[in-house]
């Protein structure tokens, strides 16, 4: 290296300890030793906005993807704030914690969970198989995984009700077990098995491709078990990528409406779902009511993204 | 994949015993979960014979449904795709401040449930909203319209282009279009001829899913539409109505079309995985 980086990115942080090593061109008129007198390199600033850049382009590019965004999402989504802050907070609190608010965010949360568990077992073992195994009609189990994101949610709904009723083919088994599946918060739970599965497969998948095999092989010579290499080393790799994948499959299944209403029953404060108390206050025209409900729904979702991320870039300290 | 071309078997590999009950286990999970509600709605759509459900799925309301579902995602596709485009080139050809909290607002419709994204539309276009009293002096529809429909879409599918071409054009980096750019090639042409052909098949599998989802989205078009039969009623809605009514037939006759809108997409999907294997996997969808 024997040119002084000048690029606005390189010379502030490389300054002060690296000045030494440094080579001077020829039309630089300072030397080694007159190296502390240099002109403090602050002076070469970074931009505060944007470095330049050789590829035009990116104030109209910017200016629409911020006006788009915006207009169509930003300035709505405030539109649900703004109208839950039209009451006092107390009042605010008083329909955001009432009884029956409070037994559909108990029903959305909790089934999004033990479906997202459930999802986080299935789902490992599927990206497992998927990426360890050669089997018959392996293209196709791949493809098929990923049917919950091109099936739209209520034909998923309807086709879920029929088969999980008392008396359609999946629900004629469980009914003699006493187990009431279709029109009951289980129904909520299958229905968010099938909407969430996807979510843990495919975020699991590539960590596990991507899994170099030499530290498999280095616990296995080191006389590891097969099932203590799985558990101790394949396992804890996969931790990230699992729970991001869960938390997707939880954030999905918290919002999710299309699937679950068909399956649920909708009992108040049994089987109904928060985004269908949401609907129930609409068409009462509780805009109030309703846009209180989506504000508690909307944090969470802020929640899920920022714990989504922090679970990413945790992540990638380990690449 | 560490597979061994011995017969023996090698330090990861599982005794053969073990891989039968897995890929068993997984065979049975995803039958139960996935294949069954497939089958089941044709099935269901067949029950009185083929004649009934292809006279269910031809009646007016229905044909009505799915001339609605088409117009809507051929607007709600394109637009999302140029604004796909716009996003990635600004985020992953230049450096600037704040570029991740902008990835997180552009990915922020995934997180919203579908309901409040209807509700939100609905408290600014309704007659009580924003804007309601302006638009009913001019007799302006948006809310109960094919607009707020149309909006409603946008919504729910605005992340899926911009999230499949943002990383796909991060990885490929600047280089090719600094080069370009300095031999003398404008910006547009330079995005034409150097940029485009790099990333249209991420575009593609971008533009596939947002299909998928644009024409099967029920929630928030569901909050907007006001279920105005033959008027406001997306396919996915006319099944809702259908079934409501007991008429299973049709529901199932509508379901079963877009059920096979689903398997050409995951068809579409999968040959485009296996032609261009870089598509997929940057991000776990």
């Amino acid at each position: 290296m024997s040119v002084i980086p000048l690029g606005d990115r390189d010379v502030a942080p490389l300054a002060p300890r690296c000045w030494r090593f440094w080579t001077l061109d020829d039309d630089q008129t300072m030397t080694a030793d007159t190296a502390d007198q240099r002109p403090p390199v602050q002076t070469v600033r970074k931009p505060f906005f944007r470095k330049r850049s050789a590829i035009p382009g990116f104030g109209l590019t910017m200016g629409v993807t911020l006006t788009i965004l915006s207009l169509l999402v930003l300035i709505p989504l405030s539109a649900v704030v703004l109208k839950a802050a039209q009451q006092s907070p107390a009042e605010f609190w008083a329909v955001a914690t009432s009884e029956r608010a409070m037994a559909a965010y108990r029903l959305s949360f909790g089934a999004a969970f033990v479906a997202a568990a459930i999802n986080g077992v299935f789902g490992v073992l599927t990206a497992w198989v998927l990426v360890r195994y050669e089997f018959p009609l392996k293209t196709l189990v791949n493809a098929l995984v990923d049917l919950p994101f091109a099936l739209p949610t209520a034909v998923a709904g309807i086709a879920l009700a029929t088969l999980y009723a008392p008396t359609g083919w999946v629900g004629q088994f469980l009914t003699p077990l006493g187990i009431k599946a279709a029109y009951n918060p289980v129904g909520v739970v299958i229905a968010l098995i099938f909407i969430g599965l996807p979510f843990v497969v495919r975020t699991v998948e590539p960590v596990l491709r991507d899994a170099a095999a030499d530290v498999e092989e280095a616990a296995a010579s080191l006389g590891a078990s097969r099932i203590q290499t799985i558990a101790r080393i394949i396992l804890p790799a996969l931790g990230p990528a699992w729970l991001t994948g869960f938390a997707m499959a939880f954030a999905r299944g918290v919002g999710e409406y299309g699937s679950v209403i068909f399956i649920a029953g909708n009992m108040p404060y049994r089987s109904e779902i928060a985004p269908l108390l949401i609907i129930i206050q609409l068409e009462q025209f509780e805009y109030t009511r309703a846009a209180t409900i989506a504000v508690v729904m909307l944090a969470v979702s802020f929640l899920m993204l920022l714990i989504i991320n922090a679970i990413q870039a945790w992540a990638r300290r380990f690449d | 994949m560490g597979a061994a071309s011995s017969k023996a078997r090698g330090a990861t590999d599982d005794p053969a015993w073990a891989k039968i009950l897995l890929i068993g286990a997984v065979f049975v999970f995803l039958a139960l979960v996935l294949i069954l509600p497939l089958v089941a709605v044709f099935a269901e759509a067949l029950r009185k014979g083929l004649d009934a459900a292809i006279l269910a799925a031809r009646q007016p309301d229905a044909l009505a449904a799915v001339k609605l579902t088409l117009l809507t995602a051929a607007i709600a596709v394109p637009f999302n795709a140029v604004f796909g485009l716009c996003a990635a080139w600004a985020i992953a050809k230049h450096d600037f401040r704040g570029k991740a909290l902008l990835i997180t607002l552009i990915d922020l419709p995934f997180s919203v449930s579908p309901v409040v994204a209807g509700l939100i539309y609905v408290l600014i276009f309704g007659l009580q909203g924003w804007f309601g009293e302006w638009l009913l002096d001019n007799d302006i529809r948006i809310i109960f319209a094919v607009p707020g429909i149309v909006l409603a879409t946008v919504f729910v599918t605005f992340p899926f282009v911009a999230r499949e071409l943002i990383p796909l054009m991060q990885e490929q980096g600047t280089s090719e279009e600094e080069a370009a750019i300095s031999m003398g090639a404008s910006g547009l042409y330079t995005f034409w001829r150097v940029t485009a052909p790099n990333v249209r098949w991420g575009l593609l599998y971008g533009v596939l899913l947002c299909n998928a989802r644009a024409m099967g989205e029920f929630g928030a078009v569901s909050v907007v539409s006001g279920h105005i039969r033959g008027l406001t009623n997306t396919m996915p809605l006319h099944v809702e109505i259908l079934y409501n009514e007991y008429d299973f037939v049709g529901a199932f006759a509508v379901a079963a079309l877009l059920c096979l809108l689903a398997v050409v997409t995951l068809v579409l999907k999968t040959a485009l995985e296996i032609a261009q294997p870089d598509v997929r996997g940057r991000r776990g969808h």
